[in-house]
């Protein structure tokens, strides 16, 4: 028996790499700009799991990751301990995205379609949290206040303990925590039926359906999940920034969360996290500059991987390096075929 | 009876406003399936045309009339050559290309006019309806939208251009199959897309003043609209949804505020794709273009 139980495709010796890199940056770096990359490596990989592993592009996803960051600001304000919010931060999106999830799979709407859907669910949520300028906007105690949103709530604290804020480095671990959680939970559901099965709805739908899968409850429950995840990082995204407004909604930040995962790789969970850290980072370097526009370069950068590298750097790497794996494999049981004499050993028929 | 002449008004110009914005993407949904995320950008170049010839000296109907739709048109064909040609058949892919097309439009403009908004002057001047005043340019807006539903209308139902579409719109194997190209024709469908919406563009500049973001404001009206009207009908289906959601969007907006009517205009449109998944006009004209 194994030491590390396996889950699917887990690498455990790359996987703690990645985790020492990340526990051990604090103790040399500083962590601001880092905690953000995580967040957004957070968002990037709840949609990555949904777009690369069930095929559902959600154009809208940012309005999870923003429902996460106003109801966490909204809930904190009114109940003062972070525990309660954080967890609404995490369901109320999900439970959002399973009842818009519902409508649109057991309507058996086209991808096209649902395109569309996500994206106006988003930009009804900018438009409306956009204009909630007014006194008369506030629930409970937490006044929306329209364009310039919510600022100066009590950012996360220790469990049970409300004086004992996290920020800074603290915040940076909670950050990192969340990554490494998903990312275990993410490989988790994928190497169950369920993973297996949304890997058959995306190659074809009729045929699980056929089998005896209701593909809308699946595509459901996977919108949901990954809603949640979204939900989580907003939350995160919210403590970080310690203000939230409508831009967290905008088209700007759709297109961004899409162009992340897309350049990252599809059907790929690492391809997505790299692609927001490196492209985050990217974005924050522009901003520091204002001789090119920031939008430029993203657009040029979604055109040309959109028409030259359609799944993503990452599998595109994985492909060229496992092209040169599988002639060595190849060559090995030609010679393994030789020695044997008699029979030809069965290759693998790809 | 002022207001309720002011009303009607409004709502006729909100109808004309997103028949106006909707009719380059209505003909390049219909005719090519290709949804055009730049469609919004589109319109604020055509805009930003009307901006710079206005600004060079050349008279401002000859730009915004003729010269914004020659502009946009030629930046449409520039793209469908360099990036659309490549992704006919992959819906989603186009998505995403024209996506990161119209990011890139507005990085572009914004590098050569500046972030800030401009305006353009009005025209026409306001005129007095009883105890309201009103822009006398909104009528005009309303005439154009008119005049030009009727020319698409006669340039499909009446001229050879016009069959070659309805033939490649109704069967694109059988249009190839008599000689037209369907990339020649996909091409030409989407330069004249772009130049319709350059058109709408160049016209709404003196309402709607410019914005290198100005175009997500034209987005989501324009999309629910094609959508919901149906890919089968480009122009009674865009009319009809038109009506629809600019008559629902006023009536609420005058009941309780602009921002709510949108609101309740997108999530309108939400419920009918769900309810009606092929739009209005798979559903009650079946045999119209």
């Amino acid at each position: 028996m194994k030491f590390w139980p396996s889950i699917g495709r887990l690498r455990w010796g790359w996987f703690l790499l990645g985790a020492a890199v990340m526990l051990l940056w604090p103790v040399f770096f500083d962590t601001h700009t880092p905690t953000i990359l995580l967040v957004w490596a957070l968002f990037a990989l709840s949609l990555g799991l949904m777009w690369g592993y069930a095929g559902l592009l959600s154009f809208g996803h940012t309005a999870y990751f923003g429902l996460g960051a106003y109801v966490y600001a909204i809930s904190v304000v009114n109940i003062g301990e972070s525990t309660v919010p954080l967890l609404l931060a995490i369901l109320i999106p999900a439970i959002v995205a399973a009842i818009i999830g519902a409508m649109m799979f057991y309507g058996r709407i086209s991808d096209v379609y649902m395109g569309v859907i996500t994206l106006v669910v988003s930009l009804i949520l900018f438009k409306f949290m956009s204009a909630t300028a007014g006194d008369q906007y506030a629930i409970g105690d937490a006044r929306l206040g329209g364009f310039n949103g919510i600022p100066g709530f009590a950012v996360l604290n220790v469990p049970g303990l409300p004086d004992v804020s996290l920020f800074g480095v603290p915040m940076y671990y909670v950050a990192a925590v969340a990554l490494l959680g998903c990312y275990l939970i993410s490989r988790w559901l994928l190497a169950r039926s369920f993973g297996r099965v949304l890997v058959g709805i995306r190659e074809n739908e009729a045929r699980c359906e056929l089998l005896g899968y209701s593909v809308p409850a699946y595509k459901t429950a996977i919108f949901s999940i990954s809603a949640a995840m979204a939900g989580l990082a907003g939350c995160l995204f919210a403590n970080w920034a310690e203000i939230v407004t409508p831009s967290v909604f905008s088209l700007r930040s759709a297109a961004e969360v899409i162009i992340w995962v897309i350049v990252g790789g599809l059907g790929t969970l690492v391809g997505p996290i790299l692609g927001a850290i490196v492209l985050g980072m990217l974005k924050l370097l522009l901003s520091e500059q204002t001789v090119i526009d920031n939008s430029l370069i993203l657009g040029f950068i979604l055109v040309v991987v959109v028409l030259a590298i359609p799944r993503g750097v990452v599998p595109a790497l994985q492909g060229w390096f496992g092209k040169r794996t599988r002639i060595r494999t190849q060559r090995a049981v030609h010679v393994r075929a030789r020695r044997r004499v008699a029979a030809p050993a069965p290759g693998r028929t790809s | 009876m002022d207001y309720a002449a002011v009303v009607i008004l409004e709502i006729l110009y909100m109808i004309s406003f997103i028949a106006l914005v909707s009719a380059g993407l209505a003909v390049v949904f219909g005719m090519m399936r290709v949804i055009n995320l730049a469609h919004g950008e589109f319109v604020m170049l055509g805009g930003y045309t009307t901006l710079a010839c206005q600004r060079a000296g050349i008279d401002l109907w000859f730009s915004m009339l003729v010269i914004a739709p020659i502009v946009v048109g030629l930046v449409g064909l520039i793209v469908e050559r360099l990036v659309i040609r490549f992704l006919y058949g992959r819906m989603i892919d186009t998505m995403l290309a024209t996506w990161g097309l119209s990011l890139l439009l507005i990085g572009i403009v914004t590098l050569i006019f500046g972030s800030s908004a401009v305006n353009v002057p009005t025209p026409i001047p306001g005129y007095q309806l009883g105890a309201y005043q009103m822009g006398g340019y909104n009528l005009f807006i309303i005439g154009v939208t008119i005049a030009l539903y009727i020319g698409m209308w006669l340039v499909l139902r009446y001229t050879r251009l016009g069959l070659i579409a309805r033939g490649a719109m109704q069967n694109a194997d059988i249009a190839s199959a008599l000689g037209y190209n369907p990339r020649t024709v996909y091409m030409v469908t989407f330069t004249i897309g772009a130049a319709l919406s350059g058109f709408a563009g160049g016209v709404l500049a003196p309402l709607t003043g410019l914005l290198p973001a100005s175009g997500g404001g034209y987005i989501a009206e324009s999309f629910i609209a094609v959508i919901t009207g149906g890919a089968g009908a480009v122009i009674s289906g865009t009319l009809a949804s038109s009506v629809l959601f600019g008559t629902i969007s006023q009536v609420v907006s005058f009941a309780s505020g602009p921002v709510l009517g949108d609101i309740v205009m997108l999530a309108l449109a939400i419920v009918l794709l769900r309810l009606m998944p092929t739009g209005i006009s798979g559903r009650f004209f079946r045999n119209s273009q």
